[in-house]
C-alpha cells in the first residue's frame, strides 16, 4: 500500500541553515546547523521555547521553503525542489488554520478534497476528528478547538505517509486533546510518520517515541525521554528534623557523586546514581535515628531537563532575537 | 491483502477548479461583490451613454457605439476582475488561506488563477452578454478580426489579474482596497478610452495615454470588432492585423511588467 521504493528514513535533515534578511547584523539566522533523522513509523516530537527555531525547522522540512544551507530529504527526496512527488505523501497542519470563514465545513474539505491525491471522503474525514456533526456550520462559527480539528482533518485527507504537526493540541481543550492523542496515536499504529512541535511537554512525554529539544537553531538533546533525561541528575529532597542543628554538623553520608545543596533545614541532592546515594542516606538516617520529613526522590523529568537546556540558552548572548 | 491501485494524481486544471468552485461559493456569499457585479454594467451602460452624447456633440464623427459597448466592457473587467480579485487576494491573505493553500499540492501560479477564475469568468460572461446586446440592440456589425478581440480580452485580463495581485500587496484590509484600487480604476478609465474617447483628445494627450498599461488591451478589443480604435478609417481583417501591432507588442511588455510586479511584491501571509 505505501511506497515501499525508499527505506531510509521518512524525514532526514543535514547540517540544516535557514536565514532571514540580508549578511550581517540585520539577518537572522533561525536555523544553524541542524540535524535530524525522524525514522518511519515513529511519532518524533520536536520540542523547544519560543524563538528556538521551531516553525522554520518545520517550514524547511515541509518544503515550504529552501533552506539556506543544508540537506532535507523526506521520503527520500528533497520536499522544495522535488514537491510534486512529496507533497501527495505528506500531510501539513501549520501552528494556525487558514480556511475562509464563510464556507462551511464540509465545503472547506470538499475544497481540499479537490487539490488532495487519493483524498478520503469528506465524511471520513470530518469522522476521524469528531466533526462529523459540524459539517454544514461555517468556518467562522466555529470554536478555536474545532477549528483546530477541522485543520487536523485537512492534513489528514490524502492519508499521509508523513504527516507534519506544528503545535496540533495548542488551544485545545482537555477532552479535544486527549482524543486528538488519541487519533495521534492510531495513525501511528498505522505506520503513519508523525513530526510535530509542541510546548506541553506531558505531550511529548506521552506521546513521541522520540523527541528533540531544539535551542537556538539547533538540536541541544535528542533521543527517547529516557535517554534525554539520562543526563540529568535524579533529585533527592527532604528536610532534617530541627533537633538535628546545623547541617555541617551532622556528619551526612559522603555522597562523591553528588551535588548537595543546602536551604536551612531543606536539603536537595542532585545525583547521578539515585538507588546507591538513597540507600547510603537512609541507611545513615536509620543508623542516627533521623526522621527525613517530605522525603522525596526521583529521576530527573523531561521539563527539568527542558528547563536546563533552556537555562543554558539564556545565558548564551548569541542566541538573543527571535525568529519571524 | 492485495495492494489497492495507486489513487490518481491531482492535475493542474483539477486544481484549479476545486480552487476556482471555493472561490466562486465565496463570491455567492459576498453581496456587496455580487451586487456590483450584476448591476454595474447597467448602470454603465446607461451613464456612458449619457456621457459618449454631450461628446458626441463636441466631436464630429464620434462613434458613439463603438465607444459605448467598448467602454462598458472595460469598465466591467476593471471592477469585476481588477478591484473583485484585488479584495480577493487581500481577504484569503488576511484569514492565512493562502499560506495553507501553499502547504497543499496546488502551486503558487495555480492558487493565484484559481482564485481569479470566477472573477475572469464572471467578466467574460458579462462582456459576452454587453457583446450580443450591442449587437442586438445596436445593430452593430460582425467583428471584423474576433482572433485580435480574443487576444485583446486575454491580454486585459492578464494585466489586470497581474495587478490586482501586485496591489494587495499594498493593501492591508479589505475595506482599504476601494483606496489601493482607485489610482488604476481613475487612470484606466480616464486615460485607456473608457469614459472619455481618446480620439475627443486633443493629440498629444491621446498619445499619451495610448501609453497606459490597461489602453493596448481595450483598444485591441475595439480594433477587433470595429477595425479600427478610432484613430483612422476602419480597415478589414487583414489591415486590422497591421494597426494592431504597436498595441499588442505594448501590451505585452506591460503584461511582462505587471507579472513582474506581482511576483515582486505580492505576499501571501499578513505583515506581523
Amino acid at each position: 500500500m505505501k511506497d515501499t521504493s525508499h527505506s531510509g528514513p521518512a524525514v532526514e535533515a543535514v547540517e540544516l541553515h535557514r536565514r532571514y534578511g540580508p549578511a550581517g547584523p540585520n539577518g537572522f539566522d533561525a536555523v544553524r546547523g541542524l540535524d535530524l533523522t525522524v525514522h518511519r513509523g515513529e511519532l518524533f516530537a520536536l520540542l523547544g521555547t519560543n524563538g528556538a527555531g521551531k516553525t522554520s525547522t518545520m517550514e524547511l522540512l515541509e518544503g515550504l521553503a529552501a533552506p539556506t544551507a543544508g540537506r532535507v530529504r523526506v521520503l527520500g527526496r528533497d520536499p522544495h525542489r522535488e514537491r510534486t512527488a512529496v507533497r501527495p505523501r505528506i500531510g501539513i497542519m501549520l501552528q494556525e488554520g487558514g480556511f475562509p470563514g464563510d464556507l462551511t465545513v464540509a465545503e472547506t474539505c470538499r475544497g481540499w478534497a479537490g487539490l488532495t491525491t487519493g483524498a478520503r471522503p469528506v465524511d471520513e474525514a470530518l469522522g476521524l476528528v469528531g466533526l462529523g456533526d459540524r459539517a454544514g456550520v461555517r468556518v467562522k462559527q466555529l470554536s478555536g478547538g474545532e477549528r483546530r480539528r477541522l485543520d487536523l482533518a485537512v492534513a489528514l485527507l490524502g492519508r499521509p505517509e508523513v504527516l507534519f504537526l506544528d503545535e496540533p493540541s495548542t488551544g485545545l481543550d482537555p477532552e479535544a486533546r486527549a482524543a486528538v492523542w488519541r487519533l495521534i496515536r492510531e495513525l501511528r499504529g498505522e505506520g503513519t510518520t508523525v513530526l510535530l512541535t509542541t510546548h506541553y511537554l506531558e505531550e511529548a512525554e506521552e506521546l513521541a517515541d522520540r523527541l528533540a529539544i531544539m535551542r537556538a537553531g539547533r538540536i541541544a538533546a535528542t533521543g527517547t525521554v529516557g535517554e534525554v533525561i539520562a543526563d540529568r541528575p535524579a533529585r533527592i529532597a527532604f528536610e532534617l528534623p530541627e533537633r538535628c542543628g546545623p547541617y555541617e554538623a551532622l556528619g551526612l553520608p559522603a555522597l562523591p557523586a553528588a551535588e548537595v545543596t543546602a536551604e536551612g533545614r531543606r536539603i536537595t541532592v542532585r545525583t547521578h546514581r539515585l538507588q546507591s546515594d538513597l540507600t547510603d542516606l537512609l541507611g545513615w538516617a536509620a543508623h542516627h535515628g533521623v526522621a527525613l520529613g517530605g522525603l522525596e526522590a526521583r529521576s530527573a523529568t523531561l521539563e527539568e531537563a527542558f528547563l536546563a537546556i533552556a537555562a543554558e540558552a539564556a545565558a548564551t548572548p548569541e542566541t538573543i532575537g527571535s525568529t519571524r | 491483502m492485495t495492494a489497492p491501485a495507486a489513487p490518481a494524481p491531482t492535475t493542474t486544471a483539477g486544481r484549479l477548479l476545486a480552487l476556482g468552485r471555493t472561490e466562486a461559493t465565496l463570491l455567492l456569499r459576498n453581496r456587496t461583490a455580487l451586487f456590483m457585479a450584476a448591476a454595474m454594467p447597467l448602470v454603465m451602460m446607461v451613464a456612458l451613454k449619457g456621457i459618449l452624447d454631450q461628446q458626441a456633440a463636441t466631436t464630429p464623427n464620434l462613434d458613439l457605439h463603438a465607444n459605448l459597448v467598448n467602454g462598458v466592457a472595460g469598465l466591467v473587467l476593471l471592477f469585476v476582475v481588477y478591484y473583485n480579485l484585488t479584495t480577493a487576494y487581500v481577504a484569503r491573505r488576511g484569514e492565512l488561506v493562502l499560506k495553507r493553500l501553499r502547504t497543499g499540492e496546488a502551486r503558487d501560479l495555480e492558487i493565484l488563477g484559481g482564485t481569479a477564475l470566477p472573477s475572469v469568468v464572471l467578466g467574460l460572461l458579462e462582456c459576452g452578454l454587453i457583446g450580443a446586446v450591442g449587437a442586438a440592440r445596436l445593430g452593430l456589425p460582425a467583428p471584423v478580426n474576433p482572433l485580435l478581440m480574443a487576444l485583446g480580452l486575454l491580454l486585459g485580463i492578464g494585466l489586470l489579474i497581474a495587478l490586482a495581485a501586485a496591489t494587495s500587496a499594498f493593501t492591508k484590509t479589505v475595506e482599504t482596497a476601494g483606496i489601493t484600487t482607485l489610482p488604476l480604476l481613475f487612470l484606466a478609465q480616464m486615460g485607456s478610452g473608457l469614459l472619455l474617447p481618446l480620439e475627443t483628445m486633443p493629440d498629444g494627450l491621446a498619445t499619451a495615454c495610448r501609453l497606459l498599461p490597461t489602453t493596448p488591451a481595450f483598444q485591441l478589443m475595439r480594433l477587433g470588432w470595429f477595425g479600427t480604435d478610432g484613430s483612422d478609417e476602419p480597415t478589414g481583417f487583414p489591415g486590422s492585423w497591421l494597426e494592431a501591432l504597436p498595441h499588442l507588442g505594448l501590451g505585452v511588455l506591460w503584461l511582462a511588467a505587471g507579472v513582474w510586479a506581482a511576483r515582486r511584491w505580492f505576499r501571501w501571509e499578513p505583515r506581523r
